[in-house]
């Protein structure tokens, strides 16, 4: 039966040196939160999962958590490269990642071969493309049928997956819709599981009968952080922080502006700070997005920039950071402001 | 009188018309997400635009930054998990049209995203394949667009991402598959196809006002003309001025949600 615990307990109960750690969370419900704990708790070793690594991964591969990547898209999305991923690739700072390297169907089959307690996945894949060349996990089998030759990879069976869903019940149910990724499989395929949530509640109520349940003996803690899916997002609670995600490009760049805001923002911090983040970003807030609209991007951008100090502008930040617009996108302002600004309110 | 407008325009205007109303398109980020919706906002409105992240038929209101925005999943008819997308509905065989990009692309239109120079030891590690390699074979046809420069048309890929036409002719075939793979390429210059018999993309048609001398000088290899090579229509003003007012209110949405 899942436990009610605290971030921190959930975290030195279930995550140990060198475990497997899968987080997941498809663009939607990254675990952000989670991924800051482990750095805080100053977990070493680790092999890290992940569809796409995204900024948890960046920042735990830049405070040296990690000795091996499993991925398939390694990118800041929408925005460039993951600079600290990069750095470790390319220059083994601040220590060498081993890397092993698949495409998404492959990882989104393996995900699924481990909840279905299999020893490896099948699919018609890697076909002409040189990452079986790289990576001896990509192997092939015959089919006993029809004699076709197919793609296996092995089953991936974390030592502990963590996730953020939408909401749990006091039984210990957990919930989550919308993009749901490979949230479902990464849990039932793991030892052990951590799933941070937006909220707590008496009960679902209302809900759409094929929507993800992860019933209460299939999980192992609970742990209440709202918020704590920042810069991603939670469907129904807060948007995505897209130009969050922008500012931290020039952040992640440079080691030292890097170090400095792992300090200020995550080791001198604690998950408290995740529903404060958000508050901007909660829907049905129509004065802010109003007031969003007058300033240029650029401006927006930086005011961002700030956030990820999490203090106002020029205050909190070390002082060598600074955001621009990149020049393409801030020309997109130039365009003249039409009538339809007429975003759905959600 | 035609507008005056900007290469990268006219390439996601000329991308865009290749789409047709019927097409089921997986759409990759960027470049692509632009084009498909500039389609469906323009002369194919009934297009059924996929993204990875599981939400089909989807149809935002303002590009996506990334493939699994909330915008995507909130104006799709349905979303569904990763492994049931590339199961059921990529390798399924249920979309006909795959539209990518990529950092690097050969003349067989094979795509490198992972790096440059050797794998083991990358003067540059890119972002990788993520849904590509399987996107290229499985989806009935192959639409590319990129923006032409000596470093991204190259000679020789530092590594196959994603099949194009592999060494060119019947290599696909022997591949065992039965998809067409690139059948368009369109870029900030000009649109190729592939030569039907050695699969190595043509020029079909180019830019006006864009010379034979600036494609040579932007491709790494030496490029061949169809037999018959057309002249691209420019942007309507209705094109443009919906693909201006796409991009505005994008930027707009995602600045909004940071302030």
């Amino acid at each position: 039966m899942a436990q009610f615990l605290s971030l921190s307990d959930a975290v030195e109960a279930h995550v140990r040196d060198g475990d497997s750690v899968a987080m997941e969370g498809f663009t939607h419900l990254i675990p952000n939160a989670a991924a800051h704990e482990v750095i805080r708790q100053k977990r070493r070793h680790l092999t890290l999962i992940r569809m796409t690594p995204d900024l948890p991964y960046d920042q735990l591969i830049g405070m040296g958590c990690a000795d091996r990547l499993v991925f398939s898209w390694g990118g800041n999305p929408g925005v460039g490269s993951l600079h600290r991923l990069r750095d470790a690739v390319e220059n083994g700072w601040p220590q060498p990642l081993a890397i092993e390297e698949h495409s998404h169907a492959a990882m989104a089959n393996a995900y699924e071969a481990g909840a279905a307690n299999l020893p490896f996945a099948l699919l018609r894949g890697y076909i002409g493309a040189d990452l079986a060349k790289v990576n001896p996990n990509i192997r092939s089998v015959t089919c006993p049928f029809t004699g076709e030759t197919l793609a296996a990879v092995p089953a991936i069976r974390p030592d502990v997956s963590i996730i953020h869903a939408l909401k749990a019940d006091r039984a210990g149910n957990v919930y989550l819709e919308g993009i749901v990724g490979v949230q479902k499989e990464a849990v039932l395929a793991a030892k052990r599981s951590i799933v941070t949530v937006e909220e707590i509640v008496d009960d679902f109520g209302p809900r759409n009968a094929n929507a993800v349940i992860l019933p209460s003996w299939t999980v192992g803690a609970i742990v209440c952080v709202p918020g704590g899916a920042h810069p991603s997002y939670a469907q129904g609670y807060y948007k995505r922080d897209n130009a969050y995600y922008i500012a931290w490009d020039p952040i992640a760049r440079d080691r030292d502006t890097f170090l400095a805001w792992i300090k200020a923002n995550v080791l001198e911090k604690g998950p408290e700070v995740f529903a404060e983040i958000v508050k901007p970003l909660r829907q049905a807030a129509p004065a802010a997005k109003k007031a969003a609209r007058k300033g240029a991007l650029g401006t927006r951008i930086a005011k961002a920039a700030a956030r990820l100090f999490r203090g106002k502008p020029g205050e909190a930040g070390p002082g060598k950071t600074k955001v621009k617009a990149k020049p393409g996108r801030a020309k997109q302002t130039k365009a003249p402001a039409r009538k339809s600004a007429r975003r759905r309110a959600r | 009188m035609a507008e005056a407008y900007k290469p990268n325009e006219m390439m996601t205007i000329a991308a865009a018309r290749a789409l047709r109303n019927d097409d089921v398109c997986f759409v990759g980020i960027g470049m692509p997400s632009a084009a498909c919706n500039l389609a469906r906002l323009t002369h194919a409105p009934d297009i059924t635009l996929i993204y990875e992240s599981g939400t089909l038929a989807t149809k935002p209101n303002v590009l996506p930054l990334s493939i699994g925005d909330g915008e995507l999943c909130d104006t799709a008819l349905t979303t569904v998990s990763v492994p049931e997308m590339f199961r059921y509905w990529l390798q399924g065989g249920r979309i006909t049209l795959g539209f990518l990009g990529g950092a690097q692309i050969d003349r067989f239109a094979n795509l490198n995203t992972t790096v440059v120079g050797p794998y083991d030891k990358p003067k540059v590690r890119l972002p990788g394949g993520g849904g590509a390699p399987e996107i290229a074979v499985a989806c009935g046809e192959i639409y590319i667009i990129m923006a032409q420069s000596p470093r991204s048309f190259v000679s020789r890929l530092d590594f196959v991402t994603s099949l194009g036409h592999g060494e060119g002719g019947d290599h696909r075939a022997r591949l065992g598959l039965e998809t067409k793979g690139p059948t368009r390429l369109v870029t900030d210059l000009a649109i190729f196809a592939p030569d039907p018999e050695t699969k190595e993309m043509s020029v079909i048609s180019i830019h006006p006002g864009v010379t034979r001398e600036r494609i040579r000088e932007n491709t790494g290899w030496p490029v061949r003309y169809a037999a018959e090579v057309a002249e691209t229509a420019p942007p309507t003003r209705a094109e443009l001025e919906v693909l201006r007012e796409l991009h505005a209110r994008t930027a707009r949405a995602h600045g909004a949600q940071a302030a």
